[in-house]
């Protein structure tokens, strides 16, 4: 069903269609309007999930932790601080190996205190474990959402996954949404959660145990492979989504005018959406101009990037977090994965944009494309500053 | 009273690594020969943790999970929110279980929340009065002038300057239907307020006086007469309590001077030195006399 949908609502209506048992979250700015959309839900009975409010972001992951020991689906929702304070969580989670989806309405870190859009909360979670995925419209969202989930279950992969979704830009933005109508087909594509060990009375195992150093490290290793081994399982995700739903957004990457590219934009979240619109433009003057979406940020797609930019000369990477003291993160990622590749000779501009909610708009990109050409490997670049007295 | 086979039902098991001597192992075997098997255990960060479940080696034949340090009421939580949606909870025993450090200091926001949305989890405290497990330093449980290595005794100081925090009272605060405190020296009491908590249904709070052998500095023989001696002097009332109100308390059948209690621990021997540790005991009895008075355990 096509319907217009606040980002939002798209996101809880994902979450609706996949049956959660257990959902657990506490408020935060911009996460509100979902976890107050799935309270309704299960208030009208629509929605047949135990809803725990808690008392913190800690206690939510928490809660869905001790529910997902059990074998159950689960699911929370955060942003920015509250996705920091769970972050010990997350770890947690990751390393007992339990399928916990999480949305990150993503939202700037204070201080100061701001309640816009960026990425630094993501990057901040980078190395925890967890599966990143980072959709790019309200439409992605929801189909991401269903995704998520399927890829968290896979007994290959057994990895939380967090769908980021930029705060008020996607959360609080309306757009049309085609929404699934069966929910026996996301059942045959979800199948329900069939985990090994789990918390069970009759079949009692220990979770958690103290790790010393002679096994420690092997676990460790457990975990970095099914990282590693989910990209095929997130490729699959895509595609059988796209036989049964018929909806696509690229697997790990996607690409937009990459064909006769010689630069390349390089970005992820909602601003995909803007930069495709300035490339069209930035094509009609004759520029040779494509995009690259980072669909999924952990596990890195390093084969899918290296192929895709066989050809080209020029890359700009356009991010919404920054490493005080490195500069981008995406941008250094980016050149490790060229340089290990032997394409260190492609030129890299790495630029931080719109943090805290500064908007990025197409004339902000053209001109970003201009400098660009004058400018050769430069990294940590802020754009757009005011000039302040 | 319990079974012969309840009382040998193996659920946590010999083997584990504790100290010789360790109350809280003790406290744990008791509480889970009447728990028994049908219960799912969440387990803090502590002692407990390391001791019994060294991977590979497990103590527990029940499901048990140790997430955090903070967390055990919470993830408790998740659990009791699972077997409930799955229609799986009747007739299992949701425990969550910390020390006082994971239960009264770093864990309490959890564990409020658990108490204030009335879960239905019996949550254990092993109270043994400080950070046992990262080498004895002090917590909101510990009791006034009490060597710990951050409230060291010294020239400017008799050891902790507080006296522990009231925690009975702050999960009585939250109008829980269950609250008692036990104590490893009255194993009969301690299981008798499991086996009740275990009947009802809603949040519960139950916690145990555990002597530490090397936090108390005291010989690994003494810990039941420690635990006793708390109780006798009054310095640990046992009692039980209905949401805000104290339904019954262990009377002391000899009141007991405070010093002999302390003089056999290491963690209070500077209090025996001079004139002006005597004071400081005399605080202590006074501690004692005021639960004595505001339990009415004489």
């Amino acid at each position: 069903m096509r319907q217009v949908l606040e980002g939002s609502m798209a996101v809880s209506d994902g979450v609706r269609m996949v049956e959660p048992h257990v959902i657990s979250a506490y408020p935060i700015t911009p996460q509100t309007h979902i976890v107050e959309h799935l309270s309704k839900m299960v208030a009208d009975g629509n929605l047949k999930s135990e809803f725990i409010m808690v008392e913190s972001e800690h206690s939510a992951a928490s809660v869905v932790l001790g529910a997902s020991a059990c074998g159950v689906r689960t699911y929370t929702a955060t942003a920015s601080q509250g996705l920091i304070y769970m972050e010990e969580v997350i770890y947690n989670i990751a390393g007992m190996r339990l399928p916990v989806v999480l949305t990150v309405a993503n939202r700037a870190l204070s201080a100061p205190i701001n309640i816009w859009n960026d990425m630094q909360d993501a990057m901040a979670i980078r190395d925890t474990g967890a599966i990143m995925l980072v959709a790019e419209n309200n439409q992605e969202a929801y189909d991401m959402h269903i995704q998520a989930f399927k890829i968290a279950e896979n007994p290959d992969v057994m990895l939380p996954v967090v769908v980021n979704v930029d705060g008020f830009v996607l959360t609080h933005t309306f757009e049309i949404v085609e929404t699934i109508d069966s929910i026996e087909k996301v059942r045959e594509y979800l199948p329900p959660l069939d985990m090994k060990y789990k918390l069970d009375v009759d079949n009692p195992y220990s979770f958690g145990t103290l790790g010393e150093p002679s096994v420690y490290m092997e676990s460790r290793y457990n975990l970095y492979n099914a990282m590693n081994l989910s990209k095929k399982v997130i490729v699959e995700a895509a595609r059988e989504f796209k036989n049964m739903f018929g909806k696509f957004h690229g697997a790990l990457i996607d690409t937009y005018k990459m064909d006769d590219a010689n630069t390349v934009i390089i970005a992820m979240g909602s601003v995909i959406g803007t930069i495709k619109d300035a490339v069209d433009e930035l094509r009609e003057s004759g520029k040779k101009i494509g995009v690259l979406k980072i669909r999924s940020f952990r596990p890195f797609p390093e084969d899918e990037i290296v192929s895709a930019l066989r050809n080209v000369e020029n890359i700009i990477v356009m991010e919404k977090a920054v490493s005080p003291g490195k500069g981008g993160i995406l941008s250094v990622e980016i050149r490790d994965t060229l340089y290990k590749n032997k394409m260190a000779s492609i030129n890299v501009n790495g630029y931080i944009l719109g943090l805290g909610g500064r908007d990025i708009t197409p004339k902000n990109i053209y001109d970003l494309v201009v400098r660009a050409e004058r400018e050769e490997n430069v990294d940590g670049k802020f754009i757009g500053l005011r000039r302040l007295e | 009273m319990l079974t012969k086979e309840e009382t040998h039902n193996g659920i946590f098991t010999m083997g584990h690594t504790a100290c010789s001597g360790c109350a809280q192992s003790m406290s744990v075997k008791l509480i889970m020969e009447v728990l028994g098997k049908n219960t799912i255990a969440a387990t803090s960060t502590g002692c407990l943790e390391v001791f019994s479940t060294r991977y590979p080696e497990s103590s527990w034949r029940i499901p048990w999970i140790h997430s955090l340090f903070e967390n055990s009421a919470a993830v408790a939580s998740g659990i009791e929110a699972a077997l409930k949606i799955t229609g799986k909870k009747d007739g299992i025993t949701v425990l969550g279980q910390g020390g006082d450090g994971g239960t009264a200091d770093i864990g309490i926001q959890a564990l409020s929340g658990m108490f204030e949305r009335n879960q239905d989890i019996l949550y254990i405290c092993y109270d043994n009065g400080a950070y046992m497990n990262t080498g004895y330093q002090r917590s909101g449980l510990t009791p006034l002038n009490a060597y710990t290595t951050t409230s060291p005794s010294g020239k400017e100081s008799f050891g902790n300057s507080r006296p522990k925090k009231y925690m009975p009272e702050i999960a009585m605060a939250h109008r829980i239907p269950y609250t008692a405190v036990a104590s490893a020296g009255y194993p009969l009491d301690l299981q008798k307020k499991v086996k009740k908590a275990k009947s009802i249904k809603g949040a519960k709070y139950l916690q145990v006086d555990v002597p530490c052998v090397p936090g108390w500095k005291y010989e690994p023989r003494y810990s039941v007469k420690l635990a006793k001696l708390a109780v006798q002097t009054g310095l640990y009332p046992l009692f039980e309590a209905e949401y805000d109100k104290i339904i019954s308390v262990k009377k002391i059948s000899r009141k007991v001077p405070v010093e002999e209690y302390l003089k056999l621990q290491g963690r209070f021997k500077h209090l025996f030195k001079d004139e002006a540790g005597k004071a400081e005991i005399e605080k202590i009895q006074n501690i004692a006399d005021e639960n004595i008075a505001r339990y009415a355990l004489i």
